[in-house]
């Protein structure tokens, strides 16, 4: 709170005051009404039973932990073995996205800092930035073009001999992959970008000189500086990639169902807004829990990742 | 095991700037050599072309005799102390200098404790454990030779290493370096724009100038003989005094100039013939301010201005408009001339003057 008011008196000095309070009223609006009320509402929801709108307010309109014991439990008296599956693939699925993420863009991002110059380093961010122009519903579909049965990758594969007959890379889930990773490598690149950039060519040097391999020079130098921005792209990737929608509604495959999906058809299938709720509270409380578990494992601060 | 270094016409180009131009010199193992420059003359390009991080555009580099184009920085029996040290901020200070026993696959027990007999060594023990952000400037700098002396090198290189220390530091530091030099016994190619470094601490010294290394030799030579104006006027305060050659006897030139006839040594013992456009160096400390005895190179001068620093005093002088300084030993005498003294007869010895033609970078190497 003092620090809070120590920001506020210091834009206002140097900004004037008018400054500070629409910067001020501009956050309070955005934390409050934009974040903090439609959380605190939906948590409400997910705490009460699906009504009709005529009972609302009536005697039956209370409390309840029915939406979250049929996550645990369904309508049996076994576990929910089905939706706690699917939620437990999702996170499996996000982590695999996410460290598919760090090993693409950790060396990117390395060169993108401290190889490239020039007309190469524009053409490399040009080059990550262009695709992110299309549309994220029409990058999913390009996927599935790309890795269809009469997609590219089959067309190539086939023409060069590698396989005879087409794979099917969408029920093998590897589009769905593949899309999730490419959606969020922009997000990691710069990420790590940010760390690594702040490295001294110097220490590279001084390493090699000591007879260091690029291999511990990376392990030892470079990797340590890029901690934290691995760490900040990496819960980025993993909460985006468990929440993500369209690309596992377009491109995985028919068995797979991702938790996202699992709540957009509380929410409009069934029309039990109560229960999406508390499915959507389920997975933030989950992946939230799950980053901070691995920060505590990785050992890295929360202000590291603020940096 | 000491090894000796060898540029032979090393020239290194970026695009079409040439950084170091057609470098030609043997370091002798064991010695302690520095290059001497001005800010941006290519010191830096030309260490870390031993190191081995850039390759001569043209010559070779050999070490202890071998040839090292395609040999790695890693691979060379050099340790290089950068600019800026480049310490590894997120390891602790042992592991820093232990960094390249780890390289080495030195077991963690064995690492810790040479690290701990080097700490010894550079005076701060019980330091280990400590980051490298905790220690001043000065111990980072003895951190990082540590570091490089841990990785056991032949050649040891180092990069203006005492820019970043203030004054009496630095002082203290050159008396250290030099110490740990003779201590280790290892070969020393030191960078610096310093001349007061380069001549307390070397065994001998190149002089740089925009890529060209104009001279090299001891540090007496270098103050007392130097071979070119730019070498002149670089190391040390000096006086210059343009002229004209009247007659060259021997090394001995004399010039006409506008304060009167003076005579002076043949800087790099060229032949001058009468009537090139030359000039004369002499240094502050050899202008004396002349009796009534019979001395050579006499003038007159007027006395502008006096510094007094106690042990040394300056005088700031005038000679037919041409700007002179003359530093004398403090005698303990209060009468000493100043300003409006009226006018002072100088003079100086022949033997301590240099006299040089204009432009020689290009023959001065010879
Ligand atoms: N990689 C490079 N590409 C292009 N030019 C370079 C490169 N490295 C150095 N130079 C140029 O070469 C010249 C010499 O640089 P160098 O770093 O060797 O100077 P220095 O003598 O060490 O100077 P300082 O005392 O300031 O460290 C400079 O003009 C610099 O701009
Ligand atoms: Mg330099």
């Amino acid at each position: 709170m003092t620090a809070l008011r120590r920001i506020f008196s210091e834009m206002t000095s140097r900004h004037g005051l008018g400054v500070a309070l629409f910067v001020a009223g501009a956050v309070l609006f955005w934390v409050l009404v934009l974040v903090v009320l439609p959380q605190i509402a939906m948590l409400d929801y997910s705490f009460r039973h699906n009504l009709p709108r005529a009972e609302l307010g009536g005697p039956r309109d209370a409390h309840t932990l029915a939406n979250y014991r049929y996550f645990l439990f369904g309508n049996g008296a076994g576990f929910n073995t089905l939706d706690m599956g699917v939620l437990l693939k999702t996170l499996a699925a996000a982590v695999f996205v996410t460290l598919l993420d760090i090993l693409i863009c950790y060396p990117i991002a390395f060169i993108l800092a401290h190889s490239a110059s020039g007309v190469g380093l524009r053409l490399m961010v040009i080059g990550l930035i262009v695709p992110f122009w299309i549309n994220e519903i029409l990058r999913a579909f390009a996927f599935r073009v790309l890795f269809g049965a009469t997609g590219v990758i089959n067309g190539i594969g086939q023409a060069l001999g590698f396989w005879s007959t087409p794979v099917d890379f969408v029920r093998a889930d590897v589009a769905l992959y593949a899309g999730l990773a490419y959606a969020y490598v922009l997000l990691m690149v710069f990420s790590i970008y940010n760390a690594v950039e702040t490295l001294d060519r110097n220490q590279i040097e001084a390493a090699r000189d000591m007879g260091a391999s690029w291999w511990r020079v990376h392990w030892r130098v470079v990797l340590p500086i890029a901690k934290p921005g691995i760490a900040s792209g990496a819960t980025m990737v993993f909460m985006l990639t468990a929440g993500a929608l369209a690309a596992p509604q377009i491109l995985g495959g028919p068995s797979n169902l991702w938790f996202t999906q699992l709540i957009y058809q509380w929410f409009n299938d069934a029309g039990d807004w109560q229960r999406g709720s508390a499915y959507a509270t389920i997975l933030l409380v989950v992946c939230l829990v799950f980053v901070f578990l691995m920060m505590r494992v990785f050992r890295v601060s929360i202000a590291a990742i603020g940096r | 095991m000491t090894k000796d270094v060898v540029l032979d016409h090393v020239s290194i180009r970026f695009g079409s700037y040439t950084a170091v131009d057609n470098a030609h010199l043997s370091i002798q193992g064991g010695e302690f050599f520095s290059f001497l420059g001005p800010s941006g003359c290519g010191k830096t390009t030309l260490l870390r072309c031993i190191s081995g991080f850039v390759q001569p555009t043209e010559g070779r580099v050999l070490i202890g005799g071998q040839d090292m184009r395609n040999v790695g920085p890693n691979k060379r029996p050099t340790a290089l102390i950068f600019q800026n040290l480049a310490l590894f901020p997120l390891l602790s200070v042992a592991e820093n200098i232990a960094f390249p026993l780890e390289v080495r696959g030195v077991s963690r027990k064995n690492r810790r404790r040479r690290a701990d007999e080097l700490l010894e060594m550079i005076a701060l023990p019980g330091t280990g454990d400590k980051k490298v952000h905790e220690l001043s400037g000065g111990q980072r700098q003895r951190v990082a030779i540590a570091r490089a002396l841990a990785a056991d090198p032949d050649i040891l290189l180092l990069d203006e290493p005492l820019s970043a220390l203030d004054l009496k530091l630095r002082q203290h530091m050159r008396t250290e370096l030099r110490a740990i030099q003779q201590r280790v016994g290892l070969t020393f190619i030191y960078i610096t724009h310093d001349q007061g470094e380069a001549l307390t601490m070397s065994d001998r010294v190149a002089v740089m100038n925009a890529g060209v290394i104009e001279q090299v030799g001891d540090p007496k030579t270098i103050y007392n003989r130097p071979r070119t104006p730019f070498v002149a006027s670089f190391v040390g305060e000096t006086n210059r005094i343009p002229g004209e050659v009247v007659s060259q006897h021997g090394t001995t030139v004399t010039l006409s100039t506008p304060v009167g006839p003076l005579a002076g040594q043949s800087g790099g013992g060229r032949d001058h013939a009468p009537g090139a456009a030359c000039q004369l160096f002499i240094r502050p400390e050899q202008l004396v301010v002349a009796g009534d005895g019979a001395s050579p190179n006499r003038f007159a001068a007027d006395c502008t201005a006096e510094e007094f620093e106690g042990s040394v005093q300056t005088l700031h002088l005038k000679a037919a408009g041409l700007p002179l300084r003359l530093c004398r030993m403090n005698a303990g005498n209060v009468a000493v001339a100043g300003p409006g003294a009226g006018a002072l007869t100088l003079s100086f010895d022949p033997e301590a003057a240099i006299v040089l033609p204009y432009g020689t970078e290009a023959d001065a190497a010879a």
